[in-house]
């Protein structure tokens, strides 16, 4: 059970380099493979939540290397959470995948372990330059994902997406620069002891250093002016690859939490919540211009992209709203988003294929082969995505909205609600136009049980969210005092005797 | 030493900038290149520039270099290496399926014979 936490890295690391070596193995063994060890993914997920519910934070020491000076993983509620959220994620777009998205190009299968190894990794990792390793790691395997299956605007958009991402991790690696000449140390639990105690004559450096990490988590969250690269890239990906990218964004908004509650949060003295109101206005900034985007996609992947940046606004004006109530709040969004949104990836790229040379454009074309299926598959998945009730967004709004102050819902309620509105008005144009504005005879592909099932894992998380909305709420604020209790995880790190490591 | 030392990082990180947004593929790979040169620099200078001390802890104690920046900036230069590669082989193949070297895929200036 102690070897437990490192799991999530090691078996899609295993699967993954077993399956590049084997690239000429058999289509369906390579599936098998592939499945099996994700299944065994979203096993390892639930016994590390179910794990975390004790609220020790443990830790596994790599060569039993004790912290500070070793490398370690550590598991806590959110942590464990967000491996269950990207395993789960990886099952559906996976199942897509094998529905024959995976034969256009080569070596799908061992990217996407590797990719997985890579997000399960920086969820786990507690030291800020492994951080920085897994952010690569996923990052390449993302960048060959991209491009799978090849064309013109695949390869235009990954050129894009290669570029800023390569500014995005130098600029990481000069924050780290920064904040280890300063404090001697990378490891998160150390850094966050050591930020209080820091000489004034480094303060500015710290900041410079915290604040540029800022823009690189941006970066990968697409917050707001960073954001100008992430309609482009999503719309062009293969559809479960685009799915499987929908935690990417998460994993920035994950390490702002992390960061900016462990390091730079309540006790770190002058530098304390240095981020959080920058955090605030310009998670506002993004929702409102999301919205925006959702009203002016013409294509439905763009549109499904901006939809991702609409619920990007919403976690971060949920970070730096500040308080725990929302944090568990924004922790019950980002599961529902993370889902329903690739769900909905999946679902536009099925409606595509059936709709013949309209593709995804938002047009009046031919009937679709299964409208009563794909139809209210879309009509469940735009309900959550716009949060009306009774699906898991309208849960995960109410919740964010009852946490903010008097102060901060002059803001909050308009925008958020507003960019509800948004959307709203979006995919009904969209639904209405693809279902009823349709004619002609039906002559596209039907979707396979495969698909169905895949689109189904990820959308019924809608309905299931509501269903188990109690236990969900009680572990996401939950995760939220745990995050909050710096010192309990600070001690559980640093001043354990050296009989007390994991590995 | 740290006046060279911090000129030549901050000239290569300018000329990296600089390349990097220009509007042509190639220019942009070799700018990300001495960008990162500069950066690794900049990674190992972070234990702080020690002359004459040993690698890792020497026989009487003295001086020696912090040996964690070098293995940070070992990380990084294999990271480094990789993407580089990994972009010159990106930036031709944009090349070859946009039709064009320019980051917006634009077709400027002199007329390319026709690939077909």
């Amino acid at each position: 059970m102690q070897h437990l936490i490192i799991l999530p890295v090691l078996l899609p690391l295993l699967t993954g380099v077993a399956l590049l070596i084997h690239r000429g193995g058999a289509l369906t063994l390579r599936r098998t493979a592939n499945v099996l060890s994700t299944i065994a993914l979203v096993v390892v997920g639930i016994l590390l939540v179910a794990a975390s519910t004790d609220d020790t934070i443990r830790y596994y020491a790599l060569g039993d290397w004790q912290p500070p000076f070793g490398i370690i993983l550590v598991l806590d509620r959110l942590s464990a959470l967000m491996v269950l959220v990207t395993s789960l994620l990886a099952l559906g777009s996976l199942l897509y995948a094998c529905a024959g998205d995976d034969e256009q190009g080569s070596n799908f299968h061992g990217l996407f372990q590797l990719q997985l190894m890579g997000i399960n990794g920086a969820f786990l990792t507690g030291d800020l330059f492994n951080l920085f390793v897994f952010f690569e790691v996923l990052l390449i395997a993302s960048y060959a994902l991209l491009m799978h299956g090849g064309g013109k605007a695949r390869t235009h958009a990954g050129f894009h997406y290669v570029t800023l991402n390569l500014l995005g991790s130098m600029l990481f690696l000069i924050a780290l620069g920064i904040l280890y000449g300063t404090m001697g140390t990378l490891n998160m639990a150390d850094m966050s002891a050591v930020v209080p105690t820091l000489d004034t004559a480094d303060l500015g450096l710290v900041k410079a250093g915290a604040l540029l990490l800022l823009i690189v988590f941006g970066l990968k969250a697409a917050m707001l002016p960073l954001y100008f690269w992430l309609p482009r890239a999503y719309a062009a990906a293969p559809a479960p690859v685009a799915a499987l990218f929908a935690i990417m964004t998460k994993v920035g908004i994950y390490s702002i939490i992390r960061v900016y509650t462990l390091i730079f949060g309540e006790q770190a003295g002058p530098l304390a919540n240095l981020a959080q109101p920058w955090i605030w206005w310009l998670g506002l900034a993004t929702l409102a211009l999301g919205a925006v985007g959702v009203l002016s996609a013409r294509d439905m992947r763009t549109q499904v992209a901006y939809l991702i940046l609409v619920s990007v606004g919403t976690l971060l004006a949920g970070i730096g709203m500040h308080n725990e109530a929302a944090l568990g709040a924004l922790l019950y969004y980002l599961i529902h988003t993370t889902l329903v949104s690739g769900g909905l990836f999946l679902l536009v790229d099925a409606i595509a294929q059936q709709r013949g040379k309209a593709g995804a454009r938002i047009v009046q074309s031919r009937t679709l082969t299964q409208p009563a299926t794909l139809g209210l598959l879309f009509f469940a998945a735009a309900i959550a995505m716009a949060g009306l009730p009774p699906l898991s967004g309208a849960f995960g709004k109410a919740l964010l909205l009852q946490a903010a102050t008097t102060a901060q819902q002059y803001w909050l309620w308009p925008i958020l609600l507003g960019s509800g509105l948004a959307s709203l008005i979006a995919l009904s144009r969209t639904g209405s136009t693809i279902f009823w504005r349709a004619s002609g005879e039906k002559t596209g592909i039907t979707l396979g049980p495969l698909r169905v099932t895949a689109t189904l894992i990820l959308i019924g998380g809608a309905p299931l969210m509501v269903a188990f909305a109690g236990p969900i709420t009680a572990f996401t604020q939950a995760t939220a005092a745990q995050l909050l209790d710096r010192d309990a995880y600070v001690e559980s790190i640093i001043a354990r005797d050296d009989t007390g490591g994991d590995a | 030493m740290e006046a060279l030392f911090a000129t030549t990082t901050g000239i290569l990180a300018a000329s990296g900038l600089y390349l990097a947004l220009r509007g042509r593929t190639f220019p942009v790979v070799v700018g990300l290149t001495l960008l990162s040169y500069a950066v690794n620099l900049f990674l190992f200078s972070t234990g702080g520039l020690t002359t004459d001390g040993s690698a890792v802890i020497g026989d009487g104690g003295g001086e020696y270099a912090d040996p964690l920046p070098q293995a940070l900036v070992l990380t990084a230069i294999v990271i480094g290496f990789a993407m580089t590669a990994f972009s010159v082989i990106l930036a031709m193949r944009v090349r070859g399926d946009v039709g064009s070297d320019h980051v917006n895929g634009n077709r400027v200036d002199e007329p390319r014979e026709d690939k077909s």
